[in-house]
């Protein structure tokens, strides 16, 4: 065999590849099959939103959160509502609050639907992938009811939330929770459960609890390597305290603890508590107004806040410094994607080309939210 | 047809000279080639279109369903739309190679359908070593597979190439020796014997023949399917990993043809399954009118070759994609051993009982149909669980 002379493949994956979800560019290094090594290469999505933030005033920029991640655009509008209301210290009334986790949560299910069907996708089963869209379809009906769009919906504001739950829309809420928890054991029992579903996902790029905490990853990511950490639970925010949910773990039950079956595991569990947590709010919901008063012309005191919310793809910082005049100084958005794209580089070593997409769909990687 | 144009010669339709006589027999030939052609090529369009609306109904959705009535006519708008496209070759390409590679592919799925047994009198060639020869053309494919791979010059496309060649090459093993149990049965490879040597009724299919048989039959079915690069081993063209594999730099017509030749080839392993294990077009003697008799045989070939090309678009909806040291381990480790001892399983059986064991046939056909019924029963039992509306009405 030493007399075959043998080289390295280096093959440009991306930024147009259909499983990178988005534009997202891989050098990868391969002998054969197996990956030396693949070094991701971002920015193709870098459209300085940050910047904007210092250009179009405080009000003008809650819209451009909406791009931060598309995916799930109600984190980063909560986010973004947060940070300014804690500047100027803004009151927001109680069912202001109460909405906010409503739209969220059902965010956060439409976000995780997305990601375990773009799963389905990625392995190459386009049946999960459609089913979890038409369930996802349904939610941002719901949403469009709520806000008017379906993708970057600008629902909330500072002080609050733009609209009301319209007549009659709890009880379509409800009607689709009812809905939903029987499609997922279904989802479950389509591909979840499938023997090569679990073949493909089980043992495959495993993360420790030390590594996911040196690599700075955050939200489901983590939980699956075992760490317990869920910013609505340990640093609570808006009305989280006040609604009784699980924070599920990864428990290595496929193979190795925080593997991508576990990552995997972690997004269709949280789909379940989130529908805990909704069917929660949606009956405590209290009267009232939703949007507290605060003045068009948006003039914090001269300060610097860090606020942080549990989006769907994990513990999300946003660092925004007010100079007192009606434009922030600075905004920073820490977001989960990039921190999980650092980790690509030393996980992919030794893995095969199909686990790379493997490792990026369940790293539930979002090429907008790594770039801004 | 052979025997009918020898039958000719001998009553000296012809006359006595042996020019008349080639040019009637290429003239009959190319007909034929024609009208196979002619069947083959709409059969593996059609079924495009069979496929989407199948699947989409797995995936409820609704599928293709403005061309003609209930979108019928949309494997035409598409062949259509692929001849108008732009033929590119790309200019670091090796243009014979790349130009040769998809005549490569339609060949080695229109060449089998020379010895396709439709009915007993339908059958273009009955060659006496005719499922040999079905094996050999059908595994053409991955020459021009490779070849395209190759010729693209790009590093997505030589992937896809050469996970075609390990894989079929590989899974010819397992389905090269789930056929011989059949030919140890039978004594014969021409496909009419094989067919005449079953009956029509099920307890007389070499499905049922033995345990032996039965194993074989399931391992030839999932070896063609990779044959095929049907999910879950379509790992040549795994669309989420190379993107569109070997056929990445293909546009235009030539890429049509690979993936009609995808579809055709569902049809030729379906038959050769049908013929080997589901006893072909064997029909009961209902009519003394040999044209009828053809026309139901026909038919019965066709409805048994369709439903197992049903099952294999069902699987497609349902799978997702094996990896590739998977699909090897898979093929290596299991296949392989469990075939060979098929074969040396049904070696003693025909020894014991050279002329088959009812009682064991019964017995198969059996379990056949109690794993038939569970089957049934859990897909019933979850199609009745599904809180979604599901379109079972064919022409939405």
């Amino acid at each position: 065999m030493s007399m075959l002379r043998t080289e390295e493949m280096t093959l440009n994956m991306g930024p147009q590849h259909p499983s990178t979800h988005g534009v997202l560019r891989f050098v990868i290094r391969t002998d054969g099959e197996v990956m030396r090594e693949a070094i991701p290469d971002v920015g193709y999505l870098h459209r300085s939103i940050e910047k904007i933030a210092e250009k179009v005033g405080y009000h003008g920029f809650m819209p451009y959160t909406d791009r931060v991640d598309y995916v799930c655009a109600m984190f980063t509008n909560q986010a973004w509502g947060m940070a300014c209301e804690k500047l100027a210290g803004v009151e927001v009334p109680r069912r202001g609050e109460y909405c906010r986790v409503i739209a969220a949560e059902f965010n956060r299910i439409a976000s995780h639907l997305l990601t375990v069907g773009l799963m389905g996708m990625d392995i190459g089963a386009m049946t999960p992938f459609v089913h979890a869209l038409r369930e996802r379809e349904m939610i941002n009906d719901l949403i469009e009811e709520l806000c008017g769009a379906r993708l970057t919906f600008n629902y909330m504001r500072i002080g609050g939330v733009a609209w009301d739950l319209p007549p009659g829309w709890r009880d379509k809420a409800l009607a689709y929770l009812d809905h939903l928890e029987p499609i997922v054991n279904e989802f479950n029992a389509l591909f979840s459960y499938n023997k090569i579903c679990i073949e493909r996902l089980a043992k495959v790029a495993a993360i420790g609890p030390a590594d996911a905490i040196d690599y700075n990853l955050v939200g489901p990511n983590l939980r699956a390597a075992g760490v317990n950490w869920d910013v609505r639970r340990d640093l609570p925010y808006s009305v989280y305290p006040e609604f009784d949910f699980e924070i599920p773990l990864g428990s290595g039950e496929w193979g190795a603890i925080g593997d991508a079956m576990d990552r995997y595991m972690m997004r269709i569990r949280e789909l379940t508590q989130s529908a805990r947590i909704l069917r929660q709010a949606l009956t405590q919901i209290p009267d009232g107004p939703v949007l507290a008063k605060v003045v068009r012309n948006f003039k914090p005191a001269a300060g610097e806040c860090q606020v942080r919310v549990e989006s769907a793809r994990g513990d999300q910082g946003w660092y925004v410094v007010s100079d007192g005049t009606s434009y922030p100084w600075r905004v920073h958005v820490r977001t989960g994607s990039f921190a999980a794209m650092g980790m690509i580089q030393k996980l992919s070593r030794g893995l095969m080309i199909a686990d790379l997409v493997v490792l990026i769909a369940s790293l539930d990687v979002i090429a907008p939210e790594i770039d801004r | 047809m052979e025997a009918w144009l020898n039958r000719l010669m001998m009553r000296g339709v012809f006359g006595a000279h042996p020019i008349p006589v080639l040019v009637y027999a290429s003239g009959i030939a190319i007909a034929c080639a024609l009208v196979l052609f002619a069947i083959a090529l709409p059969f593996a369009s059609i079924v495009t279109w069979v496929e989407r609306r199948v699947w989409a109904r797995i995936q409820s959705r609704i599928g293709p369903n403005r061309v003609g009535p209930n979108g019928f006519l949309q494997w035409l708008a598409d062949g259509l739309k692929h001849i108008c496209k732009e033929d590119i070759i790309p200019a670091e390409a090796d243009p014979r190679l790349f130009k040769l590679a998809p005549y490569l592919v339609v060949l080695a799925f229109i060449l089998p359908w020379a010895v396709m047994p439709f009915s007993s009198s339908l059958i273009l060639a009955d060659l006496n070593v005719g499922i040999l020869y079905m094996t050999a053309v059908t595994a053409l494919t991955v020459v021009g597979v490779l070849m395209a791979g190759w010729a693209s010059n790009n590093k997505w496309s030589l992937i896809g190439g050469v996970r075609s060649a390990a894989q079929v090459v590989s899974y010819e093993i397992p389905a090269g020796l789930s056929i011989f149990p059949v030919v140890l049965m039978t004594g014969t490879l021409s496909m009419q014997g094989i067919t005449r040597a079953q009956g029509w009724s099920p307890d007389r299919w070499f499905l049922f023949a033995s345990p032996f048989c039965f194993a074989a039959a399931i391992i030839l079915f999932v070896a063609s399917l990779a044959e095929n690069n049907r999910t879950p081993f379509d790992l040549p063209e795994a669309e989420s990993e190379l993107v569109a594999g070997f056929a990445t730099e293909y546009s235009s017509m030539r890429y049509l043809f690979f993936f009609m030749a995808e579809w055709g080839n569902m049809f030729v392993s379906a038959a050769i399954i049908v013929t080997l294990y589901l006893g072909g077009w064997r029909f009961p003697h209902v009519s003394p009118s040999p044209i009828a008799m053809n026309l139901l045989e026909f038919a019965t070939f066709n409805i048994k070759v369709l439903i197992i090309v049903f099952v294999s678009m069902w699987i497609r909806g349902t799978l997702p994609r094996v990896r590739i040291d998977q699909m090897m381990s898979l093929c290596w480790k299991y296949f392989v051993p469990i075939a060979f001892v098929n074969l040396i399983g049904t070696a003693v059986w025909v020894a014991i009982w050279p002329a088959g064991n009812p009682f064991a046939a019964w017995s198969m056909l059996a379990v056949g149909v109690l794993l038939a019924a569970f089957f049934v029963r859990r897909v019933v039992h979850f199609a009745r669980r599904s809180r979604m509306e599901l379109y079972f009405h064919p022409t939405i």
